[in-house]
């Protein structure tokens, strides 16, 4: 039978209710054909440029470089896009699926609120229901998003079970899916659920990495040496890996978070301290206890505080074509305040991590040839936790 | 013992439907478990359906949702299960199937999993997150094993896939009876009757029906047309008000009314 869907070496596949199979199964065979119909093609890049903003700047960032005495350090500017972050790539695609699809309501998981906006934003612009799940804790730590998505038209119901955050959202969007899977398409947020998102959300965000490559050629005349991409699911690192997978020479680290330490249970670096599993959908690296019971993630930045991750990851840990390394709340924070300060650039505290990671390697990397940073969000929507964090209340109003 | 299909069997003969509780285990307490399953087995419980928490139990709504995770907290494992089985098999030779999302099995180890639900007294396995074909290695060591694997049918599963799923299952089939999580309904699907016989056509397994039936006149209706009766969420809130004696009572009503027809289930109800 072919209800298997696709793999990532063991992981991935369609780990779901039998309800669904059919709308996996549809989806899949939609996606197939826009993606060899030209004018899918066209509508999609003509959106990407006019509405988008794209393709998104590479900046060279010369006083970070002079700070931690490094090699060249290109910053792929997906902060810049319309929305703020990469995630916008992705909805704008699977917007245009759905109305292919013909369904006209749409909904979506999100932890920092960054895909929620961005779906909500599709929804606006196409004229579609939009209902986005997002945890009681998120709702309280991401406020402003909340309120960006109400005034997208969206509506967001705030999830209360479990952790009450991005895994318990996701929960609840595939149960409402589940229920009206035949009106409703689930623009799924990362490189995660069951086949064939994975590979859907990827395609849709490697425009990151084809872009990324030229103007590396243009203005560096060279590849990279490495690529640094933060991982929650993962699809900024898996867009941005995919146009120089087959490069051997560049290599690719994706930055999980190590929240308050990997040896202190409050962490959400699946990659690094997990072990396979399924949820949601998909075979892949997992954080659970002994028990099978998957373990509550923990990360400053709400965007990477999921306890799973993107299958193709997995599968790119295990043959060791990637590596994951991970960085503490601490140092993601100091890299927040670092970017800000050398290059007037606020990071997103997701994106931030990735910065983190640089400030620690790029000395080695200074004979070894240029850094390219995906930057994949701003972070005018951490400003107020980040000062709650530090105690700033002076900034607070209250 | 009687297998699941001997069971099955046996109420056709009777020309009674098989009524299937499902019960969480250790809701509400560890301790409370085993008297919970043999109650139920009294007021006419058939085939046990015993559900092993997960932290993520996307296919259920809010009431089992709730369950499991009171019994995690409680403590319940997947270890725990198969101890709450044993004992009440040491009780009661009712057939049981175990309900589970498949991280906890592999967790334990699935091979490992098999043989001492085996041992433990289990009859079958329902996997709620594989559905048929989606993963040829744990589908073939449950059809290896003692265990009749339990296979799903939706409303959404197109003909040839139906018949397929069917061929490939073991004790009964179960037919999900809308789209949607687990959860009590007022009504049952429209064209329930209608996708239950055609389904019947095409399949020699037995068929039951689950998700959302709550009322005994739902479990006449159902029972009218399939093989099974399927409750869960309505039972476990029958049980969360009423403690066990509450659940068997509401369990007691439904079999009453499976016996008597939906005319007759009417006329005991008084509407």
């Amino acid at each position: 039978m072919e209800s298997e869907g696709e793999r990532f070496g063991p992981f991935g596949g369609r780990y779901v209710p039998e309800t669904l199979i059919s709308a996996l199964d549809e989806l899949a065979a939609a996606y197939e054909e826009a993606i060899t119909d030209s004018t899918f093609r066209e509508e999609l890049d003509l959106l990407l440029r006019d509405y988008v903003g794209r393709p998104s700047p590479l900046y060279r960032a010369s006083r970070l470089e002079a700070y931690v005495d490094g090699p060249p350090i290109f910053l792929k500017r997906e902060d810049l896009n319309h929305t703020g972050a990469h995630k916008i790539n992705n909805t704008i695609g699977q917007a245009l699926l759905a109305r292919r699809m013909g369904k006209r309501r749409i909904i979506a998981e999100t932890g920092a609120g960054q895909h929620g906006v961005a779906t909500a934003t599709a929804c606006a612009l196409f004229d579609l229901e939009c209902v986005v799940y997002m945890g009681e804790v998120d709702v309280e730590r991401q406020a402003l998003n909340v309120y960006r998505m109400e005034l997208l038209g969206a509506e967001v119901r705030p999830v209360g079970s479990g952790t009450r955050t991005l895994k318990d959202a996701t929960n609840e969007a595939i149960r409402d899916w589940v229920t009206n899977v035949e009106t409703t398409h689930y623009i799924i947020g990362s490189v995660v659920g069951p086949s064939p998102f994975p590979r859907i959300v990827r395609d849709f965000q490697a425009v990151i990495g084809h872009e990324a490559r030229e103007q590396m050629l243009a203005r560096a005349g060279a590849l990279p040496a490495a690529i640094v991409a933060c991982v929650g699911g993962g699809s900024n690192a898996m867009g941005i890996f995919q146009a120089f997978r087959e490069e051997e020479d560049v290599e690719l680290i994706g930055v999980e978070a190590a929240g308050e330490g990997l040896n202190s249970g409050k962490h959400s670096a699946t990659l690094s301290a997990g072990k396979p599993g399924v949820l949601h959908g998909a075979m892949s690296y997992l954080l659970q206890d002994g028990d099978g019971q998957v373990a509550p993630a923990h990360s400053i930045s709400a965007g990477l505080d999921y306890p799973g991750v993107g299958p193709e990851h997995s599968y790119l840990k295990d043959i060791g074509r990637a590596r994951y390394v991970s960085v503490s709340d601490e140092e993601a924070l100091k890299a927040f305040h670092g970017l800000s300060d050398l290059e007037g650039i606020i990071p997103a505290l997701e994106s931030a991590h990735a910065i983190a990671y640089v400030l620690k390697i790029a000395p080695e990397y200074r004979e070894r040839g240029p850094l390219l940073v995906c930057l994949s969000g701003r972070g005018d929507k951490d400003v107020t936790h980040v000062a709650r964090v530090e105690g700033g209340a002076r900034y607070l109003g209250t | 013992m009687p297998s699941i299909s001997e069971k099955f069997a046996e109420r056709r003969a009777e020309g009674r439907a098989i009524l299937v509780p499902y019960m969480t285990s250790g809701f509400p307490s560890r301790s409370a478990s085993v008297d919970v399953l043999t109650g139920l087995v009294e007021a006419g419980g058939d085939v046990l359906e015993l559900g092993i928490p997960f932290s993520d139990p996307l296919a259920d709504g809010p009431t089992i949702q709730d369950s499991t995770f009171r019994a995690l907290e409680g403590g319940m494992t997947v270890e725990g299960t198969l101890e709450v089985l044993a004992e009440f098999r040491r009780l009661s030779d009712a057939p049981i199937v175990l309900f589970s999302y498949l991280n906890p099995l592999l967790r334990y180890g699935l091979e490992a999993f098999l043989a001492d639900a085996e041992e433990a007294g289990a009859q079958g396995l329902l996997l709620t997150d594989v559905p048929t074909g989606a993963d040829s290695e744990v589908e073939g060591a449950i059809l290896d094993s003692a265990l009749d694997l339990i296979r799903l049918v939706a409303p959404t599963t197109r003909p040839d896939r139906a018949s397929s799923i069917a061929h490939q299952g073991q004790g009964f089939l179960y037919y999900i009876s809308r789209t949607g999580v687990t959860g009590a309904r007022e009504a049952l699907a429209g064209d329930l009757e209608e996708e239950v016989r055609a389904l019947r056509e095409v399949v020699e397994l037995p068929v039951a029906v689950g998700f959302g039936i709550s009322t005994p006149e739902q479990a006449a209706l159902v029972s009218g047309v399939a093989d099974g009766v399927i409750v869960g969420s309505a039972l476990i809130q029958a049980l969360d008000r009423g403690g066990p004696d509450g659940a068997a009572a509401f369990l007691a009503t439904l079999r009453l009314a499976m016996d008597l027809g939906v005319d007759g289930a009417r006329t005991l109800l008084g509407s």
